[in-house]
């Protein structure tokens, strides 16, 4: 089993991205990392000067780099970089809409968790476009992600293991709109939040975090009994998707695993120890709910 | 412009192409459409028969199958698709990669439109699906203002499709998982988005909660009208203060913005609401229907009294305004 780092999906200050990713080059044993934006091109300009240092440093430390995309594309700006992201060739490219997909064109690529692959077919269409890697969306159960696994062929099939789930995309900005502002005067709010901004029920029960234009779970997913079912039906791929808690240490906790070194209730214990933004769940993969935690066996 | 309205059964079919209708869509009875709701939508001979009546009529129908295929069950998408086309279906609204490249593959000539479910919001998407799959239209997500409308239908070489009234997503279409992250129920797989199997209403003290799987949506004192608990129209807590974070209840009306909408190249007008009654579905029509013989006439249409059939009366005009955003 294979780790991918997500991209960082929070807006969190240039200096902090910077020393988070140094540290990820150092000292994270992680095969493929995925850099840039995804949520919102008003962030992109801040990281411009540093995000080349950041790709070599973390190539110098053994890591396999790809270039995120925008999830939600609509101006022409936001085209255009996508196009010249795709158009770049040296660096493998993580397509988060059929903007990027179009975009590429038929050279390698990846496929990340923003675009729909529900089914066996979707991911021969994908994989005879030329994607080598295809991370699936958060709600698969099991069943399905197994029928797509089994015709996989020579396409990775990743799974997101930790972190919030994000759940969608908009036009609004939900930051903007909580702090009063418009999208195109936010003043930058969403810097406030490393994990997203909680949204929770009247009741006081956390519910969903707001990041932004993008939505996602309040509770943090976290996959370790599951892993060696996921491994069994053909998933080749955990996504670990960045939080403020020292994420060197999850993804050290997940290679312990996948090298066999502890198991899945060992893992849940190690990860529950950290700063995590809120509750473990697990319910999707189980035919759940997503924000249902469940102990049960994945198959029962 | 074409009046494309929605026809959640076969006597909603009739009423629509009474009305005015220049097509209707609708979908077969289970989760290959995405209003998989209780009670409605066609088996494959109601699906002839108002194919049918719509013809006779000068209608056409147009056949949703825009949920995302279910890994393994595939076929149940593919026989969807052949029904639709045995049964005459004018054109199929699909979503899925994977379906458009077996429909394309199966019936090469049938007219196929890209759903609102796939969001294709540049150019250059939609440009994909035309070259790849041979897409003769795509229905616009509601992220878009009307400048943006009019760059893309200037752009592709299909037609272009948005949504002119009714129910708003907030989210992008059909990337929007909030409901199984409370139910275990989506849009994209189910063809559901907040289903009525996990709402619970609870008086509490004086208020009436109002939940959905579990989590409370909005809290209602006594004296303000209940709504449907909808995710993305609930009432949240964000930094201790209750908000509707994600968008008012309200409905989309772009009845106002329809000569905008024309001169930005749109080709058809959709009403949202399968699941609306007949009432909803002859006022809006009607309405529409008026609007656009005034257009086509050089004549400025006129408003109209559309406020009982939006959410909490109030309307809205979307992300057609850049400032919605």
């Amino acid at each position: 089993m294979k780790l991918t780092l997500g991209p960082v999906l929070f807006n969190w200050p240039t200096p902090i991205w910077t020393d988070f990713y140094a540290r990820i080059a150092d000292e994270a044993p992680v095969e493929r990392v995925v850099v840039g934006e995804v949520v919102c091109s008003k962030r992109s300009p801040f990281r411009t000067d540093v995000i080349a240092g950041v790709v070599e440093r973390l190539e110098r430390g053994g890591k396999e780099v790809a270039l995120a995309t925008l999830a939600l594309p609509t101006l022409k700006r936001e085209v255009a970089e996508i196009v010249e992201t795709a158009e770049g060739g040296a660096r493998l490219v993580e397509v988060n809409d059929v903007t990027a997909l179009a975009a590429m064109a038929g050279r390698p690529h990846v496929v990340g968790p923003f675009l729909n692959v529900y089914n066996e077919d979707t991911l021969g269409e994908l994989a005879a476009l030329g994607a080598s890697a295809v991370c699936l969306p958060p709600e698969l159960p099991l069943g399905s992600i197994a029928a797509i696994a089994a015709r996989r062929g020579n396409t990775d099939i990743e799974v997101l293991a930790f972190g919030r789930a994000p759940l969608a995309v908009s036009a609004r900005c939900y930051h903007a709109r909580a702090h009063g502002l418009s999208k195109d005067s936010c003043r930058y709010v969403c810097e406030l939040d490393p994990d997203g901004l909680l949204v929770e029920t009247l009741d006081g029960e956390a519910f969903l975090a707001v990041n932004g234009i993008e939505t996602l779970a309040a509770g943090v997913s976290v996959l370790g009994p599951e892993v060696a079912d996921l491994a069994r039906v053909g998933v080749t791929r955990l996504r670990l998707s960045p939080h403020s808690c020292d994420m060197v240490a999850v993804i050290e906790t997940y290679r312990d695993l996948a090298d066999g070194r502890i198991d899945g209730a060992q893992l849940i214990a190690r990860v529950a120890a950290q700063a995590l933004p809120g509750a473990i769940v697990n319910g999707y993969v189980h035919g759940q709910a997503g924000a249902q935690r469940t102990l049960d066996a994945v198959w029962a | 412009m074409e009046l494309v309205c929605p026809a959640g059964t076969p006597s909603a079919l009739r009423t629509a192409v009474d009305a005015g209708a220049d097509a209707v869509y609708c979908g077969f009875r289970d989760e290959t459409n995405a209003r998989n709701f209780p009670g409605l939508n066609f088996d494959a001979g109601e699906m002839c028969e108002g194919i049918s009546y719509a013809h006779k009529h000068g209608a056409k129908v147009l056949v949703a199958i825009n949920t995302f295929a279910r890994a393994g069950a595939t076929d149940v998408w593919h026989r969807a698709v052949e029904a639709a086309v045995a049964a005459g279906a004018d054109a199929l609204i699909l979503a899925d990669l994977g379906l458009l490249a077996w429909a394309r593959r199966a019936f090469p000539e049938q007219r196929l439109h890209l759903s609102v479910q796939a969001a294709a919001a540049t150019p250059l998407a939609i440009q994909f699906y035309v070259e790849r799959f041979g897409v003769k239209r795509v229905v616009l997500p509601r992220v878009l203002t009307v400048t943006e409308i009019a760059a893309i239908s200037a752009a592709v070489g299909c037609e272009t499709e948005v949504f002119a009234f009714g129910g708003l997503c907030v989210m992008a279409e059909g990337r929007c998982l909030m409901s199984s992250y409370a139910t275990g129920q989506s849009p994209n797989m189910h063809g559901v988005c907040s289903p009525a199997a996990h709402v619970q209403y609870r008086q509490e003290g004086t208020e009436l909660a109002a939940r959905l799987g579990g989590f409370v949506i909005d809290r209602y004192p006594a004296g303000r009208p209940a709504a449907y608990p909808t995710l993305c129209k609930g009432r949240f807590k964000v930094s201790g203060r209750a908000m509707h974070i994600f968008e008012d209840p309200t409905s989309l009306n772009a009845l106002a913005l329809l000569p905008d909408l024309q001169k930005a190249g749109v080709k058809a007008l959709k009403i949202e609401g399968r699941q609306r009654g007949k009432a909803y579905l002859a006022a809006t029509v009607t309405a529409f229907r008026a609007a656009l013989d005034a257009l086509a006439a050089g004549r400025e249409p006129s408003a109209s009294a559309l406020a009982a059939f939006t959410e909490g009366g109030r309307e809205t005009a979307g992300a057609y305004r850049k400032t919605w955003r």
